[in-house]
């Protein structure tokens, strides 16, 4: 924004939304779209929970959701994740101080976590399967694999994500440019959050309940 | 190595999908070895393939939006003539290939014709009109068009490698699912969707944070030509809608590829949820592609009436109205499935509701030709001809959501003459009315004007004698997509219609000559000023075509109809607004990240369709090194000089100081 534009608004002194000076600048452009990008990842979600929804009680004979799953090694999971995100925090905090090694240190933890994470799915996928309850075996497993697979998957993309960030900002520093992508990561990250709480709750909690 | 690829692939057997497809590949090669020949390929390059400016990326949109218009086309020529001759007979469409080309037709007009073309003219005239130099995320924009290329592409390629999908223009279970259709046409439907879908979303994200968070200083929301409005809402509504068919399209290929049950009929899946579903999608998706055509007659009715739109603000309400209830209908796609009477009263109850919004818009485009002095050029005769057509499909459409009328109407001929009265009396018309509105503003001259009105009276009366027997033989119990039929009562309706399409042929013939027609004789079609219809918003105030900046300062915006204002100030005192003080610009660099991401999103969904699994792992890596070596980027913007930026103004003031004196204010 020019300086010139603030004069102007300034002129102006009645009361005016902020947009009303100018395009905003970079940083918020960015994580603005990035978070109408990450609402309609939502949507898609919301789609697997409706269909989810739908489907829970279509076991077609197989195993319902009270036989299969074990809220120990779930709340395991949770704890890993929700530990993740709180590294993720730490590492923007880093970003935000330009600490390198702190910035590292907490990507590294995160990813750590997110392993576990993914490596606890990863088991209970293949216990299901081993026990012939995979996704082909009723429409209520194809929406449950779809559903946690789905944001397995994103989770899974995110540790591609993270890694690729480290190496950005290991080859270029913390650029201004870098520094919205890391914002848009943690922005990511967190929202990821979000989405597990409404599967272990709507999922994981509400199935065993059923 | 090549998956369920081999050459039985190739059509050798049918002799229309392969001379068509021969003759497609051949005009294709010609072309490409005349670009190559001519030495055009460097400047295409540069200029086009891997620019990021919002101007070029909307003609390009709607460049791809044309070709895919006569691509469907020629399918409903193929489709009307079939049902002229098969009266007790086969007529000359085997079902099998009948039934590709009503798909191919509903896929490609809506996905890659009216789409696209809508999707353009907004990435054209939104910065310009909201007084900036581009949109938020140039290249993410061109990845959004290349990718929607992608999907076009590959609904192409079906043509003669394999199959299209037979199952209409939304894969319906248990037809789409393995059991009932094994080839490869629904896996082309869906992997060309999903990819040109992934496009769209972004377009969205990109359109929702631009119009919200990039605007002039000044325009505020209510100061917004409601063409910007309409683009917001139709925005909105595709990051809503977009990923619940990503969604769909993605348990369908789920069902298919891996044995799921989510909409088969064994196993415990549940078909009546993918309509569900698909129209949650579905619905939404009309009124994205009818809004933004909303705001092109917003723009073209005020600025041929010669008065600002009559009722901004509840042009504003009913736009964003019509956004919210678009999620609130889905269900009257399918009021005979069996949801109950309370279920069907209240879809029905909200579906006749969504009509009082688009009516309060008629009543308003109605109330600012009154006392106007209205000129009847080329963007007004498709505004008129509009008011009136969509009127009638509106109302048709609002007889179709009484519930009991639609057990009796439903998927015949009678809902198909409504979608198409509201589509190409809306979408369409509007379409055709914006390009010629902007086509001065992209190219710097006029479409020729006879021409030009005589292509849309064809077109026009095409439309009307090709839609209004079907409504008639809908009435009398024609159902959709029939391949043949015996009824003797329907026979001559089915010959009026195919005589219309004839009319429309003529329409189109006649648009194509008129575009040839202009750019031979552009020196005398030329817009010197900037301001070819004397217009009344932000894109008319800069030169013809537009500097890649756009704006040499950004204006500041202090009223609704500011250009209008400035103008007329100008006018009066015989003199421009103070030259203003220029400095130096930064604008985006051209990047190749869109055409090589689409690249490998288009092997991508190739090898998916064939099964070809290394080729998709390769091609997985490739668009993630595309997207790497983006971000690796040292230089995200080049600087036009203050030099420059005043040197084109000059030229520009120079123009309009000639104008002005010839200019007399209202």
């Amino acid at each position: 924004m020019s300086a010139t534009a603030a004069a102007h608004a300034a002129s102006h002194s009645v009361a005016r939304m902020p947009s009303h000076t100018g395009p905003a600048n970079k940083r918020i452009v960015t994580g603005y779209g990035f978070w109408i990008f990450l609402l309609s990842d939502f949507v898609i979600f919301a789609s697997l929970f409706a269909a989810f929804a739908v489907l829970v009680h279509n076991t077609n004979g197989g195993p319902g959701p009270h036989e299969l799953f074990d809220l120990k090694s779930v709340a395991v999971e949770t704890g890993a994740l929700l530990l993740s995100t709180y590294a993720c925090g730490l590492a923007s905090i880093a970003a935000h101080r330009r600490s390198a090694i702190g910035f590292y240190l907490a990507m590294l933890v995160t990813a750590i976590f997110g392993a576990v994470f993914l490596g606890l799915e990863i088991n209970e996928f293949y216990g299901f399967i081993d026990k012939g309850a995979g996704p082909q075996r009723s429409g209520f497993l194809s929406a449950f694999f779809t559903l946690v697979g789905c944001h397995g998957l994103h989770v899974s993309l995110g540790m591609l994500w993270l890694f690729t960030m480290i190496a950005q900002v290991f080859a270029k520093g913390f650029r201004d440019d870098i520094q919205r992508r890391i914002l848009c990561f943690s922005l990511f990250w967190h929202a990821l959050d979000i989405i597990w709480v409404g599967i272990f709750t709507a999922v994981y909690l509400y199935g065993v309940y059923l | 190595m090549l998956g369920k690829l081999t050459w039985d692939a190739i059509p050798f057997d049918q002799p229309i999908p392969l001379a068509a497809g021969a003759v497609v590949a051949l005009a294709v090669l010609a072309v490409l070895i005349y670009i190559t020949v001519k030495g055009w390929v460097p400047y295409l390059w540069r200029e086009w393939i891997t620019s990021v400016d919002h101007k070029r990326i909307g003609v390009m949109y709607v460049a791809l939006a044309i070709l895919m218009l006569m691509r469907g086309f020629i399918d409903a020529v193929m489709m009307r003539t079939q049902q002229a001759v098969a009266f007790r007979s086969n007529g000359y469409l085997p079902p099998e290939h009948f039934n590709q080309i009503f798909s191919a037709h509903g896929t490609i007009m809506i996905f890659f014709g009216a789409m696209p073309f809508m999707i353009g003219l907004m990435n054209f005239v939104v910065p310009l009109q909201l007084g900036v130099r581009d949109v938020a995320f140039p290249t993410l924009n061109s990845v959004s068009f290349w990718l929607t290329a992608s999907g076009a592409l590959l609904v192409n390629l079906s043509l003669v490698v394999g199959e299209f999908s037979r199952t209409g223009w939304l894969p319906f279970p248990p037809l789409s699912e393995m059991t009932y259709s094994p080839g490869v046409g629904v896996d082309y439907y869906c992997w060309a969707l999903q990819i040109s879908g992934v496009g769209t979303v972004l377009t969205g994200v990109n359109f929702v944070t631009t119009i919200l968070k990039i605007r002039a200083p000044g325009m505020t929301y209510m100061r917004m030509p409601i063409f910007c409005w309409t683009a917001l809402a139709a925005n909105l509504l595709i990051v809503a809608a977009f990923p619940v068919l990503t969604a769909t399209l993605a348990m369908l290929l789920l069902d298919r590829y891996l044995g799921f049950h989510f909409f088969t009929n064994t196993g415990g899946g549940n078909m009546m949820m993918f309509m569900n579903l698909i129209w949650a999608w579905g619905h939404p998706e009309v009124y994205i592609l009818i809004l933004p055509a909303f705001g092109v007659f917003s723009c073209v009715v005020p600025t041929f009436s010669g008065k600002p739109v009559f009722g901004y603000r509840s042009m504003v309400m009913a736009t964003m109205a019509i956004c919210l209830i678009a999620f609130m209908v889905w269900l009257h796609h399918f009021f005979t499935m069996g949801a109950g009477g309370d279920v069907n009263a209240i879809f029905g109850t909200m579906s006749a509701i969504i009509a009082v919004p688009t009516g309060v818009k008629i009543f308003n485009w109605l109330f600012t030709m009154y006392g106007g002095r209205v000129r009847f050029t080329v963007p007004m005769i498709w505004s008129v001809a509009f008011m009136i057509t969509f009127t009638v499909g509106g109302l048709t459409g609002v007889l179709l959501a009484v519930p009991p009328a639609d057990f009796m109407l439903h998927n015949s001929m009678f809902l198909v003459a409504h979608f198409h009265n509201v589509i190409v009396g809306g979408t369409v018309f509007g379409a055709l009315a914006g390009m010629t509105y902007w086509f001065p503003k992209a190219f710097g001259f006029r479409l020729h004007e006879g021409w030009g009105r005589w292509s849309a009276y064809f077109t026009i009366a095409g439309f009307y004698v090709v839609f209004m027997p079907l409504y008639v033989v809908g009435l009398e119990g024609m159902t959709r997509r029939l391949q043949h039929y015996d009824v003797g009562a329907w026979r001559p309706w089915m010959m009026v219609s195919v005589f219309g399409v004839l009319l429309a042929l003529v329409g189109i013939v006649l648009e194509i000559v008129t575009i040839y027609v202009s750019i031979r004789d552009r020196e005398s079609l030329r817009d010197e000023v900037g301001d070819p219809w004397d217009g009344r918003t932000l894109e008319w105030s800069t030169a013809s075509p537009p500097p890649e900046y756009n704006f040499a300062v950004l204006p500041h915006v202090d009223h609704e109809e500011y250009y209008w204002r400035i103008k007329q100030a100008a006018a009066r005192s015989e003199t421009l607004p103070e030259e203003p003080h220029y400095v130096d610009i930064e604008m985006p660099r051209n990047s190749a990240t869109g055409f090589v991401a689409a690249f490998f999103a288009t092997v991508m969904g190739f090898a998916l369709i064939w099964h070809i699994w290394w080729m998709v792992g390769v091609a997985f890596v490739g668009a993630y090194a595309t997207f790497v070596a983006f971000a690796w980027r040292d230089h995200e913007e080049h600087v036009i000089p203050a030099e420059t930026v005043a040197r084109n103004d000059h030229a520009r003031r120079a123009a309009r100081a000639k104008a002005l004196k010839a200019y007399s204010p209202r």
